[in-house]
């Protein structure tokens, strides 16, 4: 399925980041579009929300920003791209060569955090110009552990999404399903409010979902609040070992349907 | 070269296709109870394909030539029957069965649009594990032989329709594959470029005794490339075997004009018995069978005083449409 190697991951890498570049101006709109985080940081300290949760302005602000670079580089669009392709058929030459389409969407995402990278970074910087008490350096072990656990949200992320693409095989809108998934996306994962702010009820069943661990967990790594960084990285690891063969499955089983439609 | 690359053995593949009547009513029950009906595209067809062959698909549109070549290039599963292509199952999809084969189709691309099309090349040559030093030499070779070599840096977007179809070319035989199965490839393009495009793939045939399978509308593609044609009607194959037999067999005889000198001889070549197609003055226009044409024109130049002749053939064109229109062949 996969016959992927170093030399096709980083000539993959190289062509899809030479096309990003070309639409260098729509993800730097697409990086400014990402500052939810920050909408939600005013309105939870003009409100002083935090004190219930015990967390001080810096921290919470810290939080947020940690949110926002987080999102930013575990943005995943595969299912549009992929059911645009599905549906004119665009996919075809691709599923007759000796590598699965999906490396290439793959590459086409982690090239658009390449392109990312340096708009997140001036945002970043206009956010501390004008919040300088909030500036920290995180530690290099610390940073290390966070671009990983961001990158494993990124995966969690780009195999539900892609388990929802295949199901193009069968439906031609999969996408429709998708939007299902982006009211839970948007309030468990943390993206609106630190996971530590609900209930402890409702936060015990929440901790079983991925939701989490796109967004809270990696944001609370690295910006240093209190995170159980062991549980928090092994839920990363089961939900992709959940994820990645029932992709696996689903692919298989897709493809046998594929008509071929628009080609 | 005697060897059978392609086998086929009853093979059928049926679509299940939603259907819908018009108006609200059915609109509402569409809605409520979707109604599907199962259409068989391509029923029982079996057929063999030497190494080397050059096959063309003729078939109206809809007949089911790309569904054809759609099961033997692995991108659909069939319904039922066999099928061997050099020795896999296609529709498995093996690493080597895929790195033996390509599929072009004139109404698709492959090729990244905003980028030139030399990176695409790179890329291919990258899955297909090609190195670059040999992927250097192949584009360089193949860009010659298809004369785009000054088109390998402008973005495919800003290439005109002829050079992005050679661009695409290039892109689907850079792994030199050993069986090309080409839809439609001279789709929209001049008559310049269809005339390039023909013969380069007759070059690349000669070289490297790759089988390919055409489909094709245009009916000089046929021609040109193939000796041996296939007939689809409806899913079915109503005839599989050489060209020149198909046309003589769809157009056993010729239209001869024949100018005579004097009216005496236009009167007796009128009442010879030969088959009068129209007569005006001296010009007489006859049917005479393709296989007795050499000796029935010497027989009337012994006999009259001719002027001048022209024998005319029936389009290909005009005969291929007749198996496009008629079941049987």
């Amino acid at each position: 399925m996969s016959n992927l190697n170093i030399n096709k991951l980083t000539t993959l890498l190289k062509v899809q980041y030479s096309n990003m570049l070309e639409y260098r101006v729509e993800i730097a709109l697409w990086a400014i579009s990402g500052i939810i985080p920050f909408f939600m940081l005013n309105i939870w300290t003009n409100n002083n929300l935090n004190e219930s949760i015990n967390l001080s302005n810096i921290m919470l602000s810290r939080y947020f920003l940690s949110a926002f670079f987080v999102r930013q580089f575990s943005v995943v669009w595969v299912v549009f791209t992929f059911e645009e392709d599905a549906l004119l058929g665009r996919i075809s030459p691709y599923l007759i060569q000796p590598l699965n389409p999906f490396f290439r969407y793959f590459a086409q995402h982690i090239a658009e955090q390449f392109t990312r990278f340096p708009f997140a970074i001036i945002i970043a910087l206009i956010f501390f110009l004008f919040n300088p008490e909030s500036l920290w350096i995180p530690s290099l072990g610390i940073f290390l552990l966070s671009c990983i656990s961001t990158f494993l949200s990124f995966l969690i992320q780009f195999l539900i999404q892609s388990i929802i693409a295949c199901l193009c095989f069968w439906t031609e809108k999969a996408s429709s399903i998708e939007r299902l998934l982006f009211i839970p996306t948007l309030f468990l994962s943390g993206l609106l409010a630190p996971v530590i702010s609900f209930p402890e009820k409702v936060k015990s069943w929440i901790y079983i979902t991925p939701f989490p661990y796109l967004i809270d967990f990696p944001a609370n790594l690295l910006s240093g609040n209190k995170t159980n960084m062991i549980s928090g990285f092994l839920m990363q690891l089961i939900w992709i070992s959940i994820l990645f063969p029932v992709f696996k499955r689903i692919w298989n089983l897709g493809t046998k349907k594929y008509t071929a439609m628009g080609s | 070269m005697e060897q059978n690359i392609i086998k086929v053995e009853n093979l059928s593949k049926s679509f299940e296709i939603a259907s819908k009547k018009p108006g609200l009513k059915g609109t509402i029950k569409h809605f409520f109870r979707r109604e599907t009906q199962n259409i068989n595209v391509i029923k029982d067809i079996s057929f063999e394909i030497k190494r080397g062959e050059i096959i063309g698909f003729l078939g109206a549109n809809g007949a089911g030539k790309t569904t054809i070549l759609k099961m033997l290039c692995g991108l659909i599963y069939p319904s039922a029957g066999k099928l061997s292509v050099s020795g896999y199952l296609p529709y498995k999809r093996k690493v080597n069965f895929l790195k033996n084969i390509t599929l072009i189709m004139g109404q698709k691309q492959q090729l990244i649009w905003d980028l030139p099309p030399i990176e695409s090349f790179y890329l291919n040559a990258a899955i297909y594990d090609i190195d670059k030093f040999e992927a250097k030499r192949r584009i360089k070779r193949l860009s010659e032989m298809l004369e785009i070599d000054k088109e390998l840096y402008i973005p495919v977007r800003k290439l005109s329709l002829g050079q992005r179809m050679k661009a695409e070319l290039l892109a689907a035989l850079i792994h030199k594959p050993n069986i090309l199965f080409l839809d439609e490839p001279t789709l929209g393009l001049d008559i310049n470029a269809q005339r390039n495009l023909r013969k380069f793939l007759q070059i690349y045939n000669k070289e490297t005794e790759a089988t390919i399978c055409l489909t094709s509308h245009y009916m000089k593609d046929i021609t040109y490339l193939c000796r041996r044609v296939i007939c689809v009607h409806e899913g079915s194959i109503t005839y599989d075997g050489s060209l020149d037999k198909l046309l003589k067999k769809l157009s056993p005889v010729n239209d001869i004009l024949i100018i005579c000198r004097s009216d005496k001889d236009a009167n007796q070549l009128s009442n010879s018995g030969l088959m009068i197609k129209n007569r005006n003055k001296k010009e007489i226009t006859l049917t005479i069978k393709k296989n007795a044409i050499t000796s029935t024109l010497k027989e009337i130049l012994n006999k009259f005083d001719i002027e001048d002749l022209y024998i005319s053939e029936t389009p290909v064109d005009e005969i291929i449409g007749e198996i496009l229109i008629n079941k049987k062949v």
